[in-house]
């Protein structure tokens, strides 16, 4: 009989070898997955894993990895905060949408204006946007204790038929012929959101990623409030007499979600994704919660499984149009991943012990 | 807009249709709560049963046959959460997003043949006589029998929590199951038992909306009715008679606002589709002032270290 032995302290080891053991064991589970869909399940996952990186058009592929990443990066950056203090923001997609909506109609109002501040403006305007929803249910849990879980969640399919209604409606290109979806940002130099090094994929919401990582990381590591986050998730009732206002902490990490999952959601309407249409959000929001796990709610962590998020993304596309195999298989995979992570976890805090009799 | 075309008695009706799916979720997450375990993974449970009860109910060209292997499907679902938080005490919370991330996935997966294709028709029960009568007999007596179903579980539920032996267990596990385990029972099995009810009930809400409500199937096309069966949970104080209500008055909002989509009203159809949402969160908001009810050992990890 095998039982469970609590750890007088959490392995260390463990912690960091847990991500790799997750990853290894996703990809023996979905190798067996894509064999049952009639895939060569080495090849399968070597394309997922291998080609986007050193295959014959890696040149292509790799730029996308920052692309990809960015987004997932920011949010789950943003999310970490909140999840290590036990304020569980789930409505980072809202965000993410409302975000790229109010910096759009930022930019869309000076159309056809050239001028420098115009981007500036916009992204102000994505993190506020961004901000303000996520202050919904930030709001109502300080205010009346309502659950922020379902507050936000329920926001994003509101924010998702926002953005329908705006697409359809007052963003809608007038000149677009009566198709939904806003004028493309790609052909407004003021407003578009363009790669900084030809060829790398560096765009703005790259060097946000790259800010949100390291402001993380000292905020975590040398600020008090920092702290008191850490101190909120692993001892609430020490955390009060340490002086922690449970209403501020709440406010501040699911308004700085909010405000980079908005930031994200800005950068990648006026970039990759160009105009703003029904479908141009693509569930960034929510992979960005299984980034911010996989990274042990660790800035660097983050960093790294936002990367190895984006990859299974780009090598998901290439399996899709090299083997057929469906876009959902990747979706699947992903979540996989969250599972064994969450499964392998528990060696972190405990360790596995053989005994004769059958325990309780 | 002509608001006259809109009837009373087919709204009424088309409400307890409605209202059947997050009642039946919302009734296996009540029980699931009432053992102090918190699984936000309806949503990926009922888009499983959602995929499961559509692929066996065409299959077989039986219904009856797709609503079982919904409950099914919902149940191994959520039998993947059991192990992660009762077996490998991981986050309740962590646990049940990757259980809709994870369900989201699976059943577009799985549903990939079955896009465009009709279900079986599931018939009316039309009870004789009940059902002739005017105004009530088609609002309430003429529907299938998974409406019948929900209201008979929900019976069944309150009675089982209220008068049962294993209502008693069930709810001493979810108050403090530190001395639950001191009496002796066992906590983890109690909860693994309720988690596997649970997921076999939203299985069955989620085949209802793609074999009854919608019927077809399309990714996604559960759209948040597993979160709204959650809040649901919330708004009934954990009571089986309020989770009814409540599903009665969301199911009217529902179909109320498809009702003035169609009739014409003036508003954009984008903010009447939102409205079952805000409404949502409105009534969590009026709720929560009231969190005295809430199962004492609610989402804390249980472990017998003794």
């Amino acid at each position: 009989m095998i039982r469970l032995e609590k750890r007088p302290q959490p392995s260390r080891l463990w912690t960091y070898l847990t991500p790799l053991v997750a990853v290894i064991a996703t990809m023996i589970a979905g190798g067996a997955l894509f064999a049952t869909l009639g895939e060569n399940p080495v090849t399968a996952i070597a394309t997922i894993f291998w080609e986007p990186l050193f295959g014959e058009f890696a040149f292509y592929y790799r730029p996308q990895l920052l692309i990809k990443g960015a987004p997932l990066i920011l949010i789950a950056i943003g999310l970490s905060l909140g999840f290590r203090a036990g304020i569980w923001n789930i409505g980072a997609e809202g965000q993410y949408i409302i975000g790229a909506l109010t910096g759009a109609a930022v930019g869309l109002a000076f159309y056809p204006l050239e001028a420098w501040y115009i981007f500036p403006l916009m992204v102000m305007a994505g993190a506020l946007g961004g901000w303000a929803w996520a202050m919904i249910p930030a709001l109502l849990k300080v205010r009346f204790g309502t659950n922020e879980i379902l507050v936000s969640l329920m926001l994003v399919y509101v924010a998702e038929q926002l953005l329908a209604s705006m697409a359809l409606g007052p963003l809608r290109n007038p000149d677009g012929m009566g198709f939904p979806g806003s004028r493309n940002f790609q052909q407004y130099g003021s407003a578009h959101n363009a790669e900084l090094i030809a060829g790398t994929g560096m765009h703005w919401g790259v060097v946000a990623a790259m800010i949100a990582v390291i402001f993380a990381y000292v905020l975590l590591n040398r600020h008090i409030l920092g702290f008191h986050i850490r101190l909120t998730g692993q001892a609430p009732k020490a955390a009060r007499f340490a002086g922690v206002r449970p209403a501020r902490l709440i406010l501040f990490c699911l308004g700085t979600s909010g405000a980079l999952a908005g930031l994200a959601g800005l950068f990648e309407v006026s970039g990759p994704a160009g105009q703003v249409s029904i479908d141009f959000n693509v569930g960034y929001g929510f992979t960005a919660i299984i980034v911010a796990f996989l990274g042990r709610l660790h800035p660097v962590g983050i960093l790294l499984a936002g990367l190895l998020m984006a990859l299974t993304y780009i090598g998901g596309e290439i399996a899709q149009s090299n083997l057929g195999l469906p876009a959902a298989a990747i979706q699947m995979f992903q979540g996989m991943l969250l599972f064994f992570l969450l499964a392998i976890d528990v060696l972190t805090n405990f360790r596995i012990r053989r005994t004769g009799r059958e325990a309780v | 807009m002509d608001l006259s075309s809109i009837s009373p008695t087919l709204l009424l009706a088309s409400l307890m249709v409605a209202a059947t799916p997050i009642l039946l979720a919302a009734l296996g997450e009540l029980v699931v709560e009432r053992a102090g375990v918190l699984n936000l993974g309806v949503e990926g449970m009922m888009i499983t049963g959602a995929i499961c009860g559509f692929a066996i109910a065409v299959n077989t060209g039986s219904p009856l046959l797709g609503f079982a292997a919904a409950a099914v499907g919902g149940a191994l679902l959520s039998l993947l959460f059991a192990l992660l938080t009762q077996i490998a005490l991981a986050n309740h919370v962590a646990s049940g997003l990757a259980l809709t991330l994870f369900g989201l996935g699976l059943s577009a997966l799985l549903g990939q043949g079955y896009v465009g294709i009709k279900p079986p028709p599931t018939g009316k029960l039309d009870i004789p006589l009940l059902s002739d009568i005017p105004f009530f007999g088609p609002v309430l007596f003429s529907h299938d029998i998974m409406v019948y179903v929900g209201l008979a579980l929900t019976l069944a539920v309150w009675v089982m929590l209220k008068h049962t032996r294993i209502g008693l267990i069930l709810r001493a596990v979810g108050e403090n199951h530190d001395a639950a385990h001191a009496l002796g029972y066992k906590v983890v099995r109690v909860r693994i038992m309720a988690i596997l009810f649970g997921g076999a009930c939203a299985g069955l809400g989620g085949a209802y909306i793609s074999l009854i409500r919608v019927p077809q199937w399309t990714e996604g096309m559960t759209a948040g009715a597993g979160w709204i069966a959650l809040a649901l949970v919330v708004f009934a104080s954990w009571k089986a008679g309020r989770v009814l209500l409540g599903a009665y008055l969301f199911g009217g909002v529902t179909v109320l606002q498809l009702n003035l989509q169609a009739a014409g009203v003036a508003l954009p159809v984008e903010y009447l589709s939102m409205s079952p949402y805000v409404i949502t969160i409105l009534v969590l908001v009026i709720m929560s002032a009231d969190r005295s009810r809430a199962p004492a050992s609610l989402g804390r990890t249980f472990h017998a270290s003794g």
